[in-house]
């Protein structure tokens, strides 16, 4: 079951390293000894990990006494180059920190600027960024929810989860011609005019998400096989994860109450009505209810925004930071000189800095942006939930089985682009 | 003597009056107030907004650097309080291979973003549990996010070919 190189060898050092034995036949153990530890590397190729990340595990049998999780195999230097582009241009390298989560870290950068610049954003691109990410949370869960379920054994949820989420991502194709990697939220509002018929298209995906929630609620919660696997496992005291930085689905379902979307609300989200899920139970079979609960409430932000959404404009009205409209530039003068400044010299953001917070689908997401008066940043710091919940990791799979150790990793729905940035 | 932008906020007044001498600057962000902490006080400064003002959460510490500004660096402090539902910004100026006081007693979560702004800008935290480079491999040579590293880094540099 689990790959990666394997090798026995013992802490005391009275002792030479003992014969080396994967297979599970007896090993020899010298008189005297009572402790015999293997020392497991637990990725950084594995399928349970979500990427690449490196868990050493240090085992006595198959109890975990410590565990050590290593990472930055997928370190960028996003922050780095932040430094060296204008601020437009970083938007295309906030959808690559948290690939699965792109629109809300769009959006977590253009309300930081935005707010240097004190742009006022127009009712309708508010009430699109908020529809366009919640759809990204129930897209983000429902990779978590198959993943998760395959990693335990349930493998028919996976096909079912991949194949939701492909509707989801045809909605973001239809809205910026993209699929992942949508870039669809700007600094000043969207990037595109919402595309014609868009209504039809989302209210069609979100019925069948609505009916499919259910249904997969139901395969699992009424599974015992699923039920045995994640109830009781991995909890850790509330007070240590509030102070290792766990935020999100993981703290809510310790029955700490901390949701960004209700506690500092931006982009209109005190208009929605919408409750936060809380479990008190902090196991693994908590979080994955809170997170089902999520997606459900998630539908209904979805609903109200199709059934209410304004009309108007769907950008800021600030010429000197949004690019022009392509048809105006070929008669009007002065859109070609801002369209022109814009590419070439980028728009000056005033001097300060901001700590931007929203909630993403994996906790509290913020950025950091400062700003020494040109038109790049002088500094960009993402404060990233998965790295924070993986901070937790070594003390939560303290004394529990390796095999559990899988349903807590999938459990807390790390991205490591968003780990190591 | 308080700075102006402190004004009469209790809270800070008292933290001034129970630490003398920690608090060096205030000023207002967009976000709310940034206290200037003075680099010896920060770990009891931290211990009381944790235990006092209810500071429960360290959301993240980052580093910022200024060069070839003096003193060379800044090392930020993100609290949060749940009970109050409040946000605070700490900030501390950094010189050039001077060192700070780690916070790791204070909240545990504060290892790895140490860890972090000691990888990527070469800030040391004293009596910190476990002071390696975290993101970077550990023979990386050169410390990334300082404004004189270059882009595209060290090791790859055309013009010396």
């Amino acid at each position: 079951m689990i790959e990666g190189k394997t090798h026995v060898e013992s802490l005391d050092a009275r002792h030479e390293l003992q014969v080396a034995d994967v297979s599970g036949l007896a090993v020899e153990v010298p008189p005297g000894s009572s402790v015999r530890r293997m020392t497991l590397n637990m990725g950084p190729q594995h399928p349970s990990t979500h990427g690449v990340l490196r868990v050493v595990l240090e085992l006595d049998g198959e109890t975990i006494l410590s565990a050590r999780p290593e990472i930055g195999y997928l370190h960028t230097g996003i922050e780095k180059q932040f430094e060296v582009k204008k601020y437009q241009q970083g938007i295309p390298l906030t959808d690559r920190v948290d690939y699965l989560a792109n629109l809300n870290n769009n959006l977590c950068y253009s309300l930081a600027v935005e707010r240097l610049l004190q742009l006022e954003i127009p009712p309708k691109a508010q009430w699109m960024r908020v529809m366009l990410c919640e759809l990204t949370r129930i897209a983000s869960h429902l990779i978590w929810l198959g993943t998760h379920a395959l990693d335990i054994g349930a493998m028919t949820v996976y096909f079912y989860c991949f194949r939701e989420r492909e509707e989801i991502l045809k909605i973001f194709e239809m809205f910026s011609g993209q699929r992942m990697m949508t870039s669809y939220i700007r600094i000043g509002g969207l990037a595109l005019e919402p595309p014609r018929g868009w209504q039809t298209a989302v209210s069609k995906v979100i019925e069948r998400l609505a009916r499919g929630i259910e249904e997969y609620h139901e395969l699992l919660s009424s599974n015992p096989i699923w039920v045995n696997r994640t109830k009781g496992v991995g909890s850790l005291p509330v007070d240590l994860m509030l102070e290792l930085g766990v935020t999100g689905p993981m703290i809510r379902a310790a029955g700490v109450n901390m949701d960004s979307r209700k506690d500092c609300p931006h982009t209109s989200y005190e208009k929605f009505d919408f409750d936060v899920p809380i479990r008190t139970e902090n196991d693994v079979y908590a979080r994955f209810d809170v997170r089902m609960e999520e997606m459900r409430q998630s539908v209904r932000i979805v609903r109200q925004a199709l059934a209410g959404m304004p009309s108007g404009p769907w950008q800021a009205d600030a010429p000197h930071v949004l690019l022009p409209d392509r048809e105006r530039m070929k008669t009007q003068m002065e859109s070609l000189i801002y369209h022109f400044k814009i590419v070439t010299e980028g728009f000056p953001v005033p001097e300060g800095s901001v700590y931007q917070v929203v909630e993403s689908p994996r906790g509290e997401l913020a950025y950091y942006v400062v700003s020494d008066g040109t038109a790049r940043p002088h500094r960009v710091f993402m404060r990233t939930p998965s790295f924070g919940n993986l901070q937790s990791l070594g003390a939560m799979l303290e004394g529990v089985l390796i095999a559990d150790s899988i349903a807590v990793m999938g459990s807390m729905d790390f991205v490591l682009g968003d780990v190591d940035r | 003597m308080l700075p102006e932008a402190v004004g009469q906020n209790p809270q800070v007044v008292a933290l001034a009056e129970e630490i003398p001498g920690a608090i060096v600057d205030a000023t207002v962000a967009v976000d709310g107030l940034v206290l200037g902490v003075s680099p010896k006080h920060i770990e009891s400064v931290c211990r009381y907004l944790k235990e006092k003002e209810g500071f429960a959460r360290l959301s993240a510490v980052t580093g910022v650097d200024w060069w070839p500004r003096e003193p060379r660096f800044e090392v930020i402090y993100f609290l949060h309080s749940l009970a109050r539902n409040a946000r605070l910004r700490l900030s501390v100026r950094v010189a050039e291979g001077e060192s700070l006081d780690s916070v790791c007693s204070v909240w545990r979560g504060a290892n790895w973003y140490e860890r972090e702004v000691f990888d990527l800008f070469g800030i040391e935290f004293r009596n910190h549990p476990n002071l390696e480079r975290i993101l970077m491999p550990s023979d990386w040579e050169g410390y990334p996010l300082r404004k004189d590293y270059p882009i595209h880094g060290h090791k790859y540099s055309y013009q010396e070919e």
